[in-house]
């Protein structure tokens, strides 16, 4: 498991955390059954507060993204193929969402930005 | 269970008051305490600590009653006030061979794991220490009796960089195993964005606000626009500065309007600090 966090980012840290991770179990990165780290020495590791691993992994679990077994841990989740695609297009539309806004602050029309999108991407 | 319970603290001094203080720290977590100078903090660390004599009010350690058991509680707090005033004229090592005979739990083991880790030479004089060198031997002589509520006063600011970066970190080592709670107060707040789950802010002797750190960076919004935009919330701002630009300042997110169009993003703790402390001064100008 990777993460990177900014304490300069607008984005607060237990959504970093949550984003990084979810992002490297829909890449399939991390497996059904992967065991992660236990709440408080995820925090020490990653100079977060309890609290904030907390609510991401809390998250993740909101998603259907991982499972806790009382007393074993928190495993990444088993889902069909399907059932990943339908969580992946869910985070991605909400963060559209936000994007879209700004864009539409500039007039941008959907083609003129589809056509930009095409260069960078 | 709670680690720490306060219920409604007044202290009355002739030219300052603690008024109706109450917050509750859960076991295992770590709090900030944040105030400008003379905001109270102190006062109300002696408070918890009956150092001083509060007029009302009810201290709950460790779902005990400070009032009731304070010498059995005294043993599970392990507290520091950022300095070492007292015999400065002795050896480190005299002045805690004198400190730990109050303890029943006192380890000499992990006592002297942190003078080494702190780089601390027990054979120095108190008055030969650096003002961080104090405040580390200060940490150590609260560490070492297995306390399991950590009170302590601005254990961070007489610090340089380096050494604020490995107490925190050892803070959150100690919290690990959810046993030990850590009340700290500080004005350095950055040292709170990252490792503290809990945040209490004192100002003029009453309690601001005490929650989760997130939800209460979110209570407030800092925002920002034009100086025509300041007119339409003028009002309702805790305080705010103007430049040539436009404005900038602290308002409660309830009583913010996001359709307004007015910039607006969760602000820093010193933010929040910097505008409180602000606050009224507007009113003349």
């Amino acid at each position: 498991m990777n993460v990177a966090i900014s304490n300069t980012s607008e984005k607060p840290i237990y959504q970093q955390l949550f984003e990084q991770i979810s992002a490297q179990i829909l890449k399939g990165e991390l497996e059904s059954g992967y065991i992660l780290p236990p709440i408080r020495q995820a925090a020490h590791e990653l100079r977060v507060s309890v609290i904030t691993v907390k609510k991401a992994w809390e998250e993740l679990e909101r998603r259907g993204l991982i499972n806790t077994v009382t007393g074993k841990g928190c495993f990444v989740a088993e889902f069909s193929p399907d059932e990943m695609q339908r969580i992946r297009n869910e985070m991605v539309m909400e963060q559209l969402v936000n994007e879209v806004t700004f864009y539409k602050s500039f007039g941008l029309s959907l083609d003129e930005l589809i056509e930009l999108l095409k260069k960078v991407y | 269970m709670l680690a720490l319970d306060i219920r409604n603290i007044n202290k009355k001094f002739p030219s300052f008051e603690l008024k109706d203080i109450s917050f509750q720290l859960e076991k295992g977590y770590i709090m900030g305490f944040i105030g400008v100078n003379g905001a109270g903090k102190t006062t109300t660390i002696k408070s918890i600590l009956k150092l001083t004599h509060i007029d009302s009010g009810e201290v709950h350690i460790l779902g005990k009653n400070m009032a009731e058991h304070e010498l059995e509680l005294k043993q599970e707090i392990g507290f520091a006030f950022g300095s070492i005033d007292f015999y400065t004229r002795s050896k480190i090592k005299t002045l805690t061979d004198t400190i730990k005979k109050f303890y029943e739990n006192w380890d000499d083991q992990i006592y002297s794991n942190y003078m080494r880790r702190f780089k601390l030479d027990e054979n120095k004089k108190v008055a030969d220490l650096s003002t961080g060198m104090k405040v580390k031997y200060s940490l150590a002589l609260a560490l070492s009796h297995g306390a399991k509520l950590l009170i302590l006063d601005e254990p961070t600011s007489g610090l340089d960089p380096a050494s604020r970066d490995d107490l925190l970190d050892l803070f959150q080592e100690l919290i690990a195993e959810g046993e030990v709670s850590i009340l700290f107060s500080t004005h350095i707040t950055s040292d709170l964005e990252k490792c503290a789950d809990f945040i209490t802010f004192i100002a003029n002797g009453q309690i601001v606000l005490s929650g989760e750190k997130e939800e209460f960076k979110e209570a407030y919004l800092l925002v920002n626009g034009s100086k025509s935009q300041l007119d339409q919330v003028k009002d309702r701002m805790i305080s705010y500065k103007t430049n040539s630009f436009g404005f900038t300042g602290l308002i409660q997110a309830n009583d913010f309007d996001p359709s307004s169009g007015i910039k607006a993003a969760t602000p820093s703790l010193e933010d929040i600090l910097i505008y409180y402390t602000k606050k009224g001064e507007n009113l003349h100008g």
